[in-house]
């Protein structure tokens, strides 16, 4: 039980962090991404202010080798960069320049009923819908190229 | 050339630093990564036995809208983009997120927080893209 409500309050608070930042303002973000234009570096503090404390948290969950609760740590195993992440990276970010919204925020956009941000949500649980079917049918019809998806969440 | 006007270092580094409590507590405690793409994927996979965090986590973030507006007011949303550039917008964010194995929390936040080669690269990548992309939007198509 524990667990559930810990990841519950996790969510909670990413999204918390997410608004305050400014970074459920598409606006924004865009203004960070038009280094042309006149430019808004606020998401690079965003990136920084989270990495300085992830930073540490990951090192913690390294050195111990275990979770708090003495649970397993789940960690990317994969470490190469292959073709999938590369264009997998380069599609995202031509989506991300379009909207300026990525994933988290476009979850906080669509719950606080902006229609804007719902035409986004369901875009994109229809793309990674595609992308499991698509998924799916390549491991059915060879074994040998087939990786799980989503590995970044796997041990 | 910074747009002064519109620059809010101090909001941005201290959400930035709730955002990155938030990935040390699932971290710690469920052992997960904070990614979302990731972790909005497994639910939608259907196939795996851990429903249980991934569903509690995004209840936690759809809800984190209200619970700000319950407390205070809603910072403005400002969106220019018409709804079928968004929908193609959000079909490339789902796909790419998913073949990349992770967006901007996942990358840009938890990857580059363990110096993982691979975030680097897939962060470099989707804001130089992105960049462009509004650079072509803005500066040569507008």
């Amino acid at each position: 039980m524990l667990v559930p409500f810990a990841a519950f309050l996790s969510g909670l608070i990413f999204g918390l962090g997410l608004i305050l930042s400014g970074m459920t303002d598409p606006a924004k973000v865009l203004s960070f991404l038009d280094v042309a234009g006149p430019w808004d570096p606020s998401l690079m503090f965003v990136m920084l202010g989270a990495i300085s404390i992830g930073f540490f948290a990951f090192r913690v969950a390294k050195q111990r080798g275990q979770t708090l609760l003495s649970t397993p740590v789940h960690l990317p195993g994969i470490r190469t960069v292959d073709l999938r992440l590369i264009l997998g990276s380069l599609l995202f970010g031509m989506g991300w320049g379009l909207a300026g919204i990525c994933p988290g925020p476009g979850l906080v956009l669509a719950a606080s009923g902006n229609v804007e941000g719902i035409v986004f949500v369901v875009a994109m649980l229809l793309g990674m819908l595609i992308f499991d079917l698509l998924e799916k049918h390549h491991q059915s019809g060879s074994n040998l190229n087939y990786r799980q998806p989503g590995n970044i969440e796997r041990k | 050339m910074i747009d002064w006007q519109s620059f809010t270092p101090v909001s941005a580094f201290t959400g930035g630093m709730i955002i990155g409590l938030a990935t040390a507590l699932l971290l710690l405690i469920a052992g997960r990564i904070a990614g979302i793409s990731g972790i909005v994927g497994g639910l939608i996979e259907l196939r795996r036995g851990d429903f249980a965090w991934r569903a509690a986590f995004v209840s936690g973030l759809l809800l984190a809208p209200w619970l700000w507006h319950w407390l205070g007011e809603l910072l403005p949303v400002r969106i220019e983009t018409g709804h079928a550039v968004l929908a193609l917008a959000g079909l490339a964010v789902g796909i790419g997120t998913r073949y990349g194995s992770g967006c901007t929390s996942g990358h840009g936040v938890c990857g580059l927080s363990r110096l993982s080669p691979r975030s680097m690269v897939a962060t470099v990548l989707f804001m130089a893209v992105g960049m462009v992309v509004v650079y072509v939007v803005r500066h040569i198509l507008g």
